[in-house]
């Protein structure tokens, strides 16, 4: 059964696939090259002191991503 | 795509960097790669001194190359800056595309993190689409090794087509074999042939469309399946520069515009969406990276949970921040500490030499003011400024190039993001923010790692509001100078510290205050999006570091230093030694400066010597002890204690000392920073509000001071 959520709804320590991406121009394309294309495992690893940004675990690297930019992120879990 | 042929025809062929070989028989080697990978500790080890740094024509991106020598051949190698991809979205990226594309290298290496390949494949099969002779640099196998990663190098070979090398860069490992493999590759003693991206049946189909034509036109200077891609894809300015390299007339530009449109039509009608086209293409690219990996890497499931710990401690809810502040301020203490001594016997060293230098000035009968301007003045604030400057310096440049090493920096941008994204600004900020405590002028060069003209603008600005290593000094005196006369001296040193770190703090909050009001006034703006990278904790190499940073920042920034002390000293000699009536030209411009002091809770002679310091901080202290003892010179200074009478003497309460501190922390920036902002920001305007931000902030905070300080 699966959900779609944005990244950011997503909790720490639960992973989830990339169904789309909302964001546009350079950053859309910053997420694709980073590997964010449709299907890849995306895996919340921890949140700053703050609780924003959040670090992610993908395609083996850590990558933060502030609050409204992993919002633009459509993850199915 | 909205290009017309006289649109296109019209714009000149691209303005790309050219790298002058030295001579003909150079091979030119263009080194690529993701960022955080080990690129540059790779050219370092093969460039070693033999390397030369400046800036991309036109860019305020760093250009740097060097030569490595192997047999009777030198391989020029030119640094890409670090990318992701070669799509332009950046100017970093657009540079290392265009020199790929047009640069003539012989060979290219791209670095690779051994811990990461997936994602680094990504930028390989970009990069092969445009050249084939790579040779692929497989870095850090070291630290793949120890967290338990293996990757079959053989078998990437033979899946990529071309050679493929492991190395552990930090140790010198597979170096030499690295360089073996680009000489084979460019003396073309092996054949390779290196995969292709394959991408989906109608975008393969549209590619062949335009093949043959695309091959006639190109007559070989671009690969024509990458011109095909690029046209596809309809991104304009690399289209344009395409058709520029083809050199076409009007009807064949009109005919191969036909094509391309012809081609996308094919596309699109296949069912996909224009705006979807760009990441179809890159989709195949990530995923082919994702299968090759796959086949060649061996990754255990807990091979992070150290630095999973790790993170956790220092970037956690409850430890993160205070330990942030505590290794900050462990780093600041070392290095004022610890250049305590060297500091003395540097200063020893220039007394000797000016005993030395004027005896031989005697002994040539040389007229009293040349002995004056040239020892008094010149050598003697070149003596304050290296002795006082270098030591702490050289302490805290390598510290923080340890953390930097560590993989430390990216997790205190991650640790703050939220505070300056509150403020309008990027988390990086942080990182050059921590740089300004070294230096300001480093700091804001720093402001490169920042993509948003904006947010870059922010951090510039707001750079010089912590204090540099030369202000450092001076805050400590003058704290010191505030608690001499009322604690005792082991109550003291730890009030001393708390009023430092106060210093500190006020510094930061500032920072965000005047960065939240400058992205609600003058650089009004939402904070854009951005991506941090949080390396795998590395262990450092200690040696390296220490040679680098001297090498890198400290010679380079005190280089800058020397050469404005130098001629200061000799016009402040001046200032202090010609006399209008009876009193110098020192002393009256602060007699002239004395009310607004007065009115700022300092007086003429402090504010005089904040102007006169403005070359460097670091002499303002010894220019106001010089304008109260008037001897004429800078004068060596003693301990606080003698200092803490002389001033007392001259009407200091802690209030003037208090104000001086505050001014010391909120004054503009000098004139090396200042000069860094212009290049910078190529804007004069910028440059202004660099100098007058902290100048205001300075002068309120001191007439709120004074005026309290009065009525209590």
């Amino acid at each position: 059964m699966n959900r779609t959520l944005t990244l950011n709804q997503l909790p720490i320590g639960s992973q989830a696939r990339v169904s789309g991406l909302l964001s546009q121009g350079r950053m859309r394309r910053r997420l694709l090259d980073l590997g964010l294309v449709d299907g890849t495992l995306v895996k919340s690893i921890y949140a700053s002191p703050s609780g924003d940004p959040v670090a992610y675990e993908i395609r083996g690297a850590l990558i933060a991503l502030r609050d409204e930019d992993s919002a633009q992120i459509l993850v199915e879990a | 795509m909205g290009m017309t042929t006289a649109s296109i025809r019209a714009s000149a062929r691209p303005d790309v960097a050219v790298i002058e070989k030295a001579h003909p028989r150079e091979k030119l080697i263009a080194l690529a790669g993701n960022p955080n990978v080990g690129k540059s500790t790779v050219f370092n080890a093969l460039t070693g001194l033999r390397q030369h740094t400046g800036n991309w024509p036109g860019k305020t991106v760093t250009n740097a190359q060097g030569v490595y020598r192997k047999g009777n051949t030198d391989y020029r190698i030119v640094d890409l800056p670090g990318t992701y991809s070669l799509l332009s979205n950046s100017i970093e990226e657009e540079i290392a595309r265009d020199f790929l594309c047009f640069g003539g290298a012989d060979a290219t290496v791209v670095v690779a993190d051994a811990t990461c390949l997936e994602r680094n494949l990504n930028l390989v099969l970009q990069t092969l689409e445009i050249t084939p002779k790579v040779v692929l640099c497989v870095n850090l196998m070291d630290e793949a090794k120890r967290v338990g990663i293996s990757v079959d190098l053989k078998k990437l070979s033979q899946k990529l087509g071309i050679p493929v090398v492991g190395t552990s860069a930090r140790k010198g490992h597979g170096l030499e074999e690295l360089m073996t493999a680009v000489e084979s590759l460019t003396e073309e003693q092996a054949e390779y042939h290196p995969v292709s991206v394959r991408y989906t049946r109608v975008i393969e189909q549209a590619i062949q469309s335009l093949q043959p034509l695309l091959e006639r036109y190109l007559e070989g200077k671009l690969p024509s399946r990458w011109a095909a891609l690029r046209l596809i894809e309809g991104e304009e300015t690399l289209a344009r520069r395409i058709l520029a390299v083809a050199d076409l007339n009007e009807e064949e530009t009109a005919a191969l515009l036909e094509q391309v449109a012809a081609a996308r039509r094919t596309i699109l009608d296949s069912g996909v969406e224009e705006s979807k086209l760009g990441d179809v293409m890159v989709r195949c690219i990530v995923l082919m990276a994702e299968t090759i990996a796959a086949e060649v890497c061996t990754i255990p499931c807990r091979c992070r949970e150290r630095d999973r710990k790790l993170d956790r401690l220092l970037t956690g809810r409850l430890l993160g921040v205070p330990l942030m502040i505590l290794l900050l301020f462990g780093a600041l203490w070392i290095s004022i500490a610890g250049a305590n001594i060297p500091s003395q016997g540097l200063a020893f060293l220039f007394n000797q030499l000016e005993e030395a230098l004027t005896r031989l000035f005697t002994y040539l009968h040389a007229p009293r003011w040349l002995h004056g301007l040239l020892v008094e003045g010149m050598v003697r604030s070149l003596g304050w400024v290296v002795s006082v400057m270098l030591p702490p310096m050289a302490i805290f440049f390598p510290l923080f190039t340890l953390l930097e090493d560590v993989g430390y920096l990216p997790r205190i941008a991650f640790n703050l993001d939220h505070s300056f994204k509150k403020a309008g600004a990027c988390g990086k900020q942080a990182l050059t923010l921590c740089m300004g405590f070294g230096c300001n002028a480093a700091g804001v060069t720093g402001c490169r790692i920042i993509d948003s003209p904006r947010e870059r603008l922010i951090a510039i600005l707001t750079n010089s509001l912590v204090p540099c290593n030369g202000r450092f000094p001076m805050l400590i005196t003058l704290i010191g100078i505030m608690v001499a006369g009322y604690v005792s001296q082991g109550a003291g040193s730890v009030l001393s510290a708390l009023l430092l770190a106060g210093f500190l703090v006020l510094g930061v909050v500032a920072t965000l205050l005047v960065s939240r009001f400058l992205s609600k006034t003058l650089l009004r703006g939402v904070p854009s999006s951005f991506t941090l990278e949080m390396p795998p904790y590395r262990k450092p190499q200690v040696g390296q570091i220490i040679v680098r940073s001297l090498l890198d920042r400290t010679l380079f920034v005190l280089g800058r230093a020397v050469a404005v002390a130098a001629p200061a000293g000799m016009f402040l000699w001046v200032m202090a030694n010609v006399t209008v009536g009876d009193r110098s030209l020192l002393a009256i411009s602060a007699g002239f400066l004395d009310p607004f002091g007065r009115f700022l809770g300092m007086d003429g002679i402090i504010l005089m010597a904040f102007i006169l310091g403005i070359p460097a901080n670091e002499i303002v202290l010894p220019i106001i002890v010089m304008g109260y003892v008037s001897g004429g010179a800078l004068v060596e200074v003693g301990g606080i204690a003698q200092l803490h009478a002389l001033f007392a003497a001259n009407g200091w309460t802690w209030v003037t000392a208090l104000c001086t501190a505050i001014f010391c922390l909120f004054h503009f920036p000098c004139s090396t920073t200042l000069l860094t902002i212009k290049k910078e920001t190529g804007s004069m305007k910028w440059t202004l509000a660099a100098f007058g931000i902290p100048v205001l902030i300075g002068m309120a905070l001191c007439a709120f001071v004074a005026t309290v300080g009065k009525l209590i």
